[in-house]
């Protein structure tokens, strides 16, 4: 019987057995954020320990950082000091820190695959749940919390135990105008927000081995929202050749060895599942949520359910979340007026997101009264979209040109909704309260979708929008 | 050497609700600090105050449940980011153990990595437990990880928890730092052999 690629990294990165039963796993990279690793710097300190093997663990600043001004010191001077202890703290212990400025400073799971510090069969660790991101390139990568993040620095070692791995097949060719969001989102949709608790999920089938690596990014990003701490894709020809030529990637007769090494990582043709779900691509719609979690969603024609229509289970979420977003029961949501408009975050910041919105967007502008603010996900992407001219066509239509960090994905910096401010949103989360104001709201959707919101001040049909379905 | 955590003992806050996220137990804007310390102050911030800062009605500011050390949760609790913001919030806010029906991985793994063990019970004795407390909060609710059962008034309700866990917290293992570093050397021989990302200059 053949292996998984989840099997077959699991095997080469276990330590050995722990006496609660648990394994431990060796971590090949490491990535830190400035949120949730200060504390884990003072609990080494607290031991007397010290970081193992530096030269695994990158760190960047992403989550705090404003992206309007980014002059220091910050206003706020609780995100100042966040920079400047981790800043100490790479410096202090040895860590690669790529700082403001520094030409790769970004979110943290933009500039890893960016740099090529990502890379097929390793185990990734982060203390940020959308780890999962770099599954794309067939690694294990899962988001880990802040004591974690002291015992990878500490040993390059987690305590782990192993996950059931679900296959995802979408077979088929994706219609004009859907993106790798609408499958995720449509898959979170079908297989709910718990559905993969327990689970490693692989992802595959020809839709997704046609998708491009930043398409494949942003279907694993999300795993997390269907409850899978992990999402993978195997390696194929697709990864090498992204991989291929970045400052980190292996070079030279390197390079051949490691694409053998790689390559021996996939999963067998015969390998067990403990569960296989097949998708049909032609049957996915530009999907966007409206309710309170990621797996509320319908495509972008269809009507809010009816609670009647729903399974028991579910109908006091769904109760509270139409409440909350001031929706009705069978309501379309298209139509639903918007305030903001945000392209940005770790799930739809890449340069081909941005690419693909530049393409469809010029001659168009924002709706009078809208806020629509595009934050590209590093300063690589910023830098490439000024010049490809990308950055041009979202300014001459009305959005804001930010810089680089997470922003109102989960507003840790000033870019906030405020009061209910209704926003279409190219990020991962349309929890209560994510993107910043208590009462504010968020609705999902593709970065393509999000700037058709903007440009209509409502919740609209790219395709008709952008005149995709007449093409 | 750490606790051996076999049994919380002590009356239980009912909080409803399924697929309670993390951005809800603790907002983001909380987090913007460099240690855990004051987070209890911050648990479930937005549900709990309005924006003058005024209470609102929440199981957590019924003077009933004031210091009830066991959460009773419903379904797909912890679910969102991976911040331990969350467990060290509810932790710090004075609880014990949480029951619920299922947990979010990542929150789950935090929360026994700080010694606040999540245990699950059927839906049916579930409910039953929530109706009970909600009937009478002065209930003592024991949660025992040795009998690996949950009891309160009459009634005894086996619970489930991953077997690693348990193990790792009624054996006092449940900070995994120290056996971590036993590996010593065999870490050494892992660096050795597997690739990093090198940057050739």
């Amino acid at each position: 019987m053949g292996k998984t690629l989840y099997e077959k990294v699991w095997e080469a990165h276990e330590v050995r057995k722990l006496r609660s039963g648990q394994s431990q796993l060796f971590i090949d990279l490491h990535l830190l954020h400035e949120v949730t690793s200060p504390q884990a710097f003072g609990m080494l300190k607290d031991l007397g320990l010290k970081v193992r093997y530096p030269h695994r663990t990158f760190a960047t600043v992403d989550h705090i950082v404003p992206t309007h001004d980014r002059t220091e010191p910050f206003q706020d001077p609780l995100a100042q000091s966040m920079l400047e202890a981790l800043r100490q703290n790479t410096k202090e212990h040895g860590i690669t820190f790529f700082d403001l400025g520094s030409g790769n400073q970004g979110i943290v799971h933009v500039i890893g695959p960016q740099l090529g510090l990502t890379q097929p069969g390793m185990t990734i660790a982060c203390g940020d749940s959308h780890t999962s991101t770099h599954g794309a390139f067939g690694a294990v990568a899962f988001g880990i919390g802040t004591s974690q993040v002291r015992d990878v620095l500490a040993t390059q070692t987690l305590a782990a135990s192993r996950l059931k791995v679900r296959r995802i097949n979408v077979e088929g060719k994706l219609a004009p105008g859907v993106y790798a969001k609408d499958v995720i989102l449509h898959i979170i949709r079908h297989l709910g927000v718990k559905g993969g608790l327990g689970y490693a999920y692989e992802y595959g089938g020809s839709a997704v081995e046609a998708m491009d690596m930043e398409s494949r990014m942003t279907l694993c990003n999300m795993s997390i929202e269907g409850g899978a701490r992990i999402g993978y894709v195997n390696p194929d020809e697709t990864t090498f050749a992204y991989l291929e030529g970045r400052p980190y990637s292996p070079k030279g007769a390197e390079w051949e060895e490691a694409k053998r090494r790689w390559k021996s990582f996939a999963s067998d043709p015969d390998a067990h599942y403990d569960d296989v779900v097949t998708f049909r691509a032609e049957e996915i719609p530009p999907t966007v949520t409206w309710g309170i979690n990621p797996g509320q969603a319908v495509p972008i024609d269809g009507r809010i359910p009816l609670l009647e229509e729903l399974p028991e289970e579910e109908r006091p979420v769904a109760e509270e979340a139409l409440a909350y977003m001031g929706l009705k029961p069978g309501q379309p949501i298209k139509g639903v007026p918007i305030q903001v408009a945000f392209i940005g975050s770790c799930t739809n910041a890449r340069l081909s997101d941005l690419r693909e919105v530049a393409r469809f967007l010029k001659g168009h502008k924002v709706k009078k009264g809208v806020r629509a603010l595009v934050v590209p996900g590093s300063e690589w992407v910023a830098q490439k979209a000024e010049e490809e001219g990308i950055a041009e066509v979202f300014r001459e239509a009305g959005f804001e040109w930010r810089n680089p960090g997470c922003s109102m994905c989960l507003a840790m910096n000033p870019d906030r909704l405020q009061g209910d401010e209704l926003a279409a949103s190219s990020s991962n989360r349309n929890y209560k309260g994510r993107m910043g104001s208590p009462r504010g709201r968020t609705v999902l959707m593709s970065p393509l979708m999000v700037a058709a919101a903007a440009v209509t001040g409502e919740i609209a049909d790219a395709r008709e929008v952008f005149g995709i379905l007449a093409r | 050497m750490l606790e051996k955590i076999t049994l919380i003992r002590g009356r239980a806050v009912p909080l409803r609700g399924k697929d309670i996220d993390t951005d809800r137990i603790i907002p983001a804007r909380f987090m913007k600090a460099l240690t855990f310390e004051g987070l209890g102050q911050y648990l479930f911030y937005d549900e709990r105050f309005d924006e003058g800062g005024n209470p609102k009605p929440h199981p957590l500011n019924d003077p009933r449940y004031r210091g009830a050390t066991i959460l009773l949760v419903e379904a797909g609790f912890g679910s969102g980011s991976s911040r331990e913001h969350a467990p060290q919030a509810i932790k710090r806010a004075g609880f014990k153990a949480l029951i619920g029906e299922s947990f979010a991985e990542i929150f789950f793994g935090n929360a026994t990595a700080i010694g606040l063990p999540c245990v699950t019970l059927a839906p049916e004795d579930l409910e039953v437990l929530f109706q009970a407390v909600e009937e009478d909060p002065a209930l003592e609710v024991e949660v025992d990880l040795l009998a690996k059962e949950v009891r309160f008034g009459d009634r005894t309700a086996p619970l489930s928890i991953p077997e690693a866990a348990r193990e790792a917290l009624v054996e006092g293992l449940w900070d995994p730092i120290g056996e971590l570093l036993e590996a010593g050397e065999l870490l050494d021989e892992f660096d050795r052999r597997l690739p990093y990302p090198r940057r050739a200059e």
